[in-house]
């Protein structure tokens, strides 16, 4: 066996040996995980979906595990989304109650850390946890699952409307010692239910962590969810993601996946389309500077017939940031009368920034209506000059028509908190809100009278 | 206010502007005349700070100041503000947060606080009223799909809210039919004040019956080789620009 795995394996024992008495199945699933990831190993660029992405930043070094979720509450404040939510928090993978709101809980409504799902009501947690995003899905999903532990669980009852977002917020520590976490989210949307979920990735300045998460996400007949995942994670933390989502009738599955910040990341992002009237919308930015790699997979599997999928990608890469895009639809022989869209759209700021972009459609079905496009552009030096004859600096200049480029995603972005981040992040401070959502607002009054 | 002095303009490698001089004073009206070609646009644009143009000799000072040494957005700042003819086109950038980002940049460096927005709105309301645009304009992208006259107001709208000291326009009445050029004209009319001055450049006599200049020069090869006042414009009309390019050669 390989080195980098033995060390990844000898971390794990080392923590099983300190685990209290547990039911079996999940130190059995546990088993399961580490056997197919020692089967597998890390994933290699000669695998053609790692191609572009090199994991060896991860593979060959020494994570610890976190102890504690000690963090200043003054810290962990100025990190947090301004949003009104029901918050869970973690530090290092750790689950921190002091930085969690969990009050006010609305009906039907179940949000807690997966310890405690495990420690409540296995039985329940037991079904659905790694049916999605099991041992196969890849190697990093397999790590995961050798690991599980904590996460959170989020359960909607059948017709329970929330309307606070439900937020999951991730803290990584700046320390000696670079710790790995393998965080867990289970989500399952009782029918009709519709809520949303902020997912946030922040830590400290300087951490250089690695976090290994998996997703499960199950929507039930008619079930709505709005996902934002706002990665905006310490330059030099490693972010690996594995989303599946599950999609049963009429259900509709909205995903934000903005990645502003990790020095590698990798998110595989899948949704099953497995009823008629299912619709998946993934809308995705990422932002690269420095030496950024991010690499965003996507996969839509038209798994029946009327069906729709809509995908918009927005790269930004500045200095020498590396950026991936690969979008898969699938669509089975008797799928017929789907339809499916995917567009991404990549700017360079600079010469040396680079994108490897890959639409990829595999039809089976005969009526179906599929379209797909890829552009990689730089910015308008003409539109930059006409804006600085109007007084506008170089600077803010830049940052307007790179937040313009990004504007198609940006604009379907409802929360404040959110996009206020990302504007910051990619444009820099701007006079006001981009948006301006206020002005326009009146601009519409005004024709209106 | 505005003092060109011996300018030479070069652009890529060849001489455009071959010793151009030009004085503006508060409250005139210039208009600069010329065949296709003898350097209008040039003048103009070097003013404004485009890329590309390298100045080899001369000056230019506005308000006592160096314009040469000075960034294009301090340029519009201090209040030299050019009209395009080719108005860009700024996809995703609404135009009222153009002009909102734009007379906030303006107010600062004057040492103004950001426009509050109700006396913003009431601003934009006037000012897109008189120029006959609807309010729609301004949630749309910059330009964007706009028609060639829906462009040319969208600039001088511009102007009249950021009120420049000297407003240059750039062949403001090329592709307008009759009726857009009567309304380009009353905003560029209604900028004339004792203390701003106006820079018009354009091919054809028809846009000065609108816009009355004080002076008009006529730019050929690079010099202006005639000066005199509105009724020399008319003289260009019936004449052409032939017997002044003979006298140019000579």
């Amino acid at each position: 066996m390989n080195d980098d795995v033995q060390r990844f394996l000898d971390r794990l024992t080392e923590r099983n040996a300190t685990r209290g008495p547990e039911p079996t199945w999940i130190a059995a699933r546990r088993q399961a995980g580490a056997a197919r990831f020692e089967a597998l190993g890390f994933p290699h660029r000669r695998i053609e979906n790692w191609k572009y992405t090199d994991v060896r930043d991860i593979a060959r070094h020494d994570f610890a595990l976190a102890g504690d979720a000690d963090f200043s509450p003054a810290a962990a404040a100025a990190l947090t989304l301004p949003l009104d939510g029901h918050r869970l928090t973690f530090v290092d993978g750790v689950f921190a109650p002091a930085l969690s709101d969990l009050g006010d809980l609305p009906d039907g409504v179940q949000l807690m850390p997966l310890s405690q799902a495990l420690e409540d009501n296995h039985e329940a947690v037991g079904g659905p946890l790694g049916r999605l995003t099991g041992v196969e899905f890849s190697p990093f999903a397999a790590l995961n699952t050798a690991f599980m532990e904590e996460g959170a669980v989020v359960r909607l009852a059948p017709r329970t409307v929330v309307e606070k977002p439900i937020v999951l917020q991730f803290l990584s520590r700046a320390g000696e010692q670079a710790v790995m976490s393998h965080p867990r989210i289970l989500i399952e949307a009782g029918g009709r239910s519709q809520a949303t979920v902020v997912e946030h990735h922040v830590g400290e300045e300087g951490a250089a962590n690695f976090t290994n998460l998996v997703e499960e996400i199950i929507l039930e007949r008619g079930a709505i969810l709005t996902h934002y995942k706002l990665q905006e994670a310490p330059i030099q933390d490693r972010h690996v993601a594995s989303i599946q989502v599950e999609q049963a009738r009429d259900s509709r599955y909205t995903s934000f996946n903005l990645n502003l910040g990790g020095g590698l990341v990798r998110n595989d992002l899948v949704s099953d389309l497995n009823g008629q009237g299912a619709e998946t919308t993934f809308q995705g930015l990422f932002y690269g500077q420095g030496r950024q790699h991010v690499d965003n997979h996507t996969l839509v599997n038209h798994n029946a017939p009327h069906t729709t999928s809509r995908e918009n990608y927005k790269g930004i890469l500045d200095d020498r940031a590396h950026g991936v895009f690969n979008g898969k639809v699938i669509v089975k022989r008797d799928s017929q009368k789907i339809e499916a869209e995917q567009s991404n759209a990549n700017l360079l700021l600079s010469d040396r920034a680079e994108i490897d972009t890959k639409p990829e459609l595999e039809i089976y079905a005969d009526d179906v209506k599929c379209a797909h496009g890829a552009t990689t552009g730089q910015l308008d030096e003409e539109a930059i000059y006409a804006l600085r004859t109007r007084g506008i600096d170089a600077q803010t200049a830049r940052g307007l028509l790179t937040l313009a480029f990004a504007g198609e995603v940006m604009e379907r972005v409802d929360l404040d908190a959110v996009a206020e981040r990302v504007e910051l992040t990619v444009a820099g401070k701007l006079p006001e809100r981009f948006n301006l959502a206020g002005l326009v607002e009146t601009a519409t009054a005004l024709n209106e009278e | 206010m505005l003092e060109v002095k011996d300018l030479h303009v070069t652009v890529e490698g060849s001489e455009i502007l071959k010793g151009l001089n030009l004085t503006i004073g508060a409250g005139e009206v210039h208009a600069i005349m010329g065949p296709n070609g003898a350097g209008k646009s040039t003048l103009s644009a070097v003013i404004a700070g485009k890329d590309g143009y390298e100045v080899t000799h001369g000056t230019i000072t506005f308000e006592g100041r160096d314009v040469l040494e000075m960034e294009i957005e301090e340029r519009a700042r201090k209040g030299l503000l050019l009209g395009f003819q080719y108005p860009v086109e700024i996809p995703g950038v609404k135009n009222i947060y153009l002009l909102k980002a734009a007379l906030n940049a303006k107010r600062e460096a004057e040492g103004l606080g950001e426009i509050p927005a109700p006396e913003f709105m009431k601003l934009i309301k006037e000012k897109i009223a008189f120029m006959q645009m609807d309010a729609s304009f301004l949630q749309r992208a910059v330009n964007e799909g706009f028609s060639g006259g829906e462009k040319k107001r969208n600039e001088i709208l511009q102007m009249l809210v950021l009120q420049p000291r000297l407003a240059m326009l750039d062949e403001i009445d090329s592709g307008l039919d009759i009726d857009a050029m009567k309304v380009v004209a009353k905003g560029v009319n209604s900028l004339r004040a004792e203390d701003r001055g106006i820079l018009l450049v354009t091919h054809y006599q028809r846009l000065l019956d609108y816009i009355v200049p004080d002076q008009v020069h006529v730019l050929v090869d690079g010099r202006i080789v005639k000066s005199g006042d509105a009724d020399l414009a008319r003289e260009l009309e019936d004449r052409g620009y032939d017997w002044l390019l003979e006298g140019s050669a000579a």
